[in-house]
């Protein structure tokens, strides 16, 4: 209830908003709405949603098992901390634009290099993040699977994972909006679809109608995945901590 | 199957950068089929000497046989269950091929049977305590370490789970070494009693009990209490007098 109050007053203030302005640089919520529709009955707007979303999926996949592989390695065994460190240093502050615009000199205007590109930039968080992981490890049950000679996989499995899921949920949280906000560059810079190459087409054309329409069609299917996937598997991992009454 | 140490020293270093020595020199054997009681006051190193034993720590002078390729059961002081795992998880865990009957068995004897499907965040310390055994009798140990497993629980409660383990104990025939800084403990549970100094810890003396446990009558337990804490206090004084 407070959730879809919020939701209204935000709707309000948006109409509101457009009236003081007017519809040329706010476009009222029902305009926006017939945009998002005619680009639905086009096929145009899932089409684009869809090339955006699977993007995301991949350079999210290949940025998070890369991220938590190097950092735990990095937590886990000094020498790589300290060789991969200033790398790490570098990546982590190397504005996205540039990955972008570099990726696409180097590997052409390819997929393949939207995808390095965007990875690269979420890489390094998902392995700060492990990395802590992997230090704040417990020794006590470490020594535990020791003495009772856990296999390799199990102890994995049962010891080290449970441990290190607050840290991969949290990765996965914050790499997954990085992702979202950096797709959308790398399509508009180099892409001939998607959400951002939409928007960029709408920003030259001026349409704001159209440009509204996709970008609160991709904040929908943000918060989708957010309920349905993200927050369903962090309350799965953490089903075994007392509850507060 | 016999256990062998001989350690001669084992240092610690702290972050201070200064070396203490925990262990001076112990020396001690153990057969199958008979336990074992370090006893000793707090602080005097026996949890770095069971660390070594188990194969935790190599760093140290002298040296330690245990039988090859022998089940270790291990009940550290803190649970050290995993707290996103049941109880019954926890040990099926190490024990995988352990059966449901005799699992049944081993929860009813240490009143778990009720708790199979909690979690250890929601057990008491006493309760947890017990997981930890159960855990460590159901791998079918061949050497079985106990380090101070009724510390900080209640008399009555320490009572009853010194009863348990004793009859968890006389089930099996495996090596045992139990640490204690408890008298009344290690002389209810041990065959054998090896007293130790306060740190650096090394040999006072070593006592047999003959009688099996369950036959232990309160007269003969008071009177080699009695017997132990002349010769620790009989030490002490020695050890002040040079």
């Amino acid at each position: 209830m407070p959730r879809l109050l919020s939701f209204a007053a935000l709707l309000a203030s948006w109409w509101i908003g457009s009236l003081l302005a007017g519809d040329a640089k706010l476009p009222p919520p029902p305009a926006v709405l017939s945009a998002m529709i005619a680009e639905a009955r086009s096929g145009d707007l899932f089409f684009h949603l869809g090339m955006t979303l699977a993007r995301v999926a991949l350079a999210f996949t290949l940025a998070m098992s890369l991220g938590a592989a190097i950092g735990y390695l990095m937590g886990r065994v000094r020498l790589a901390d300290r060789l991969g460190d200033p790398w790490l240093i570098l990546l982590l502050n190397l504005p996205a634009l540039v990955v972008i615009v570099l990726a696409y000199i180097w590997a052409g205007l390819t997929e393949v290099a939207a995808i390095a590109a965007i990875a690269i930039n979420k890489l390094p968080t998902a392995v700060v993040t492990l990395r802590e992981g992997a230090r704040a490890l417990d020794a006590a049950l470490d020594e535990m699977a020791t003495v009772f000679a856990l296999p390799r996989w199990k102890k994995f499995r049962h010891v080290i994972l449970p441990q290190l899921s607050p840290y991969i949920a949290a990765a996965a949280r914050s790499g997954l909006s990085l992702v979202w906000k950096i797709v959308l560059v790398a399509e508009l810079l180099g892409r001939p679809n998607g959400v951002g190459f939409e928007i960029g087409v709408a920003f030259q054309l001026f349409d704001i109608p159209r440009l509204l329409a996709y970008s609160l069609s991709f904040a929908v299917v943000v918060l989708l995945i957010e309920a349905v996937l993200v927050q369903p598997f962090e309350a799965r991992l953490s089903r075994w901590r007392p509850r507060a009454a | 199957m016999r256990l062998e140490v001989d350690i001669t020293g084992k240092t610690f270093r702290n972050a201070a950068g200064e070396t203490h020595d925990v262990i001076a020199g112990v020396t001690f054997a153990l057969d199958a089929g008979e336990v074992g009681v370090l006893v000793g006051p707090s602080g005097c190193g026996k949890s770095t000497m069971l660390r070594i034993l188990a194969g935790l720590d190599h760093d140290f002078q002298g040296h330690v046989s245990r039988p090859a390729g022998a089940r270790v059961g291990f009940v550290f002081q803190e649970p050290r269950l995993l707290p996103w795992r049941s109880v019954e998880e926890n040990v099926r865990l190490v024990a995988p091929r352990a059966d449901a009957a005799k699992l049944a068995a081993l929860f009813e004897v240490l009143e778990l049977s009720a708790h199979r499907n909690h979690f250890p965040g929601e057990l008491s310390l006493g309760l947890a305590r017990r997981v930890a055994l159960a855990r460590a009798f159901a791998v079918e140990p061949e050497l079985l370490i106990l380090d101070e497993p009724l510390a900080s629980l209640d008399a009555a409660l320490a009572g009853r789970l010194r009863d348990q383990i004793a009859v968890l104990m006389n089930n099996r025939s495996m090596i045992t070494l139990l640490v204690t800084h408890d008298v009344d403990d290690a002389v209810r549970l041990g065959d054998r009693l090896f007293l130790l100094s306060p740190r650096p810890a090394r040999n006072l003396a070593e006592l047999r009990i003959a009688a099996p446990r369950n036959k232990r009558g309160d007269a003969e337990i008071a009177a080699i209490k009695l017997d132990i804490m002349r010769r620790i206090n009989g030490d002490a004084a020695k050890l002040d007098a040079s």
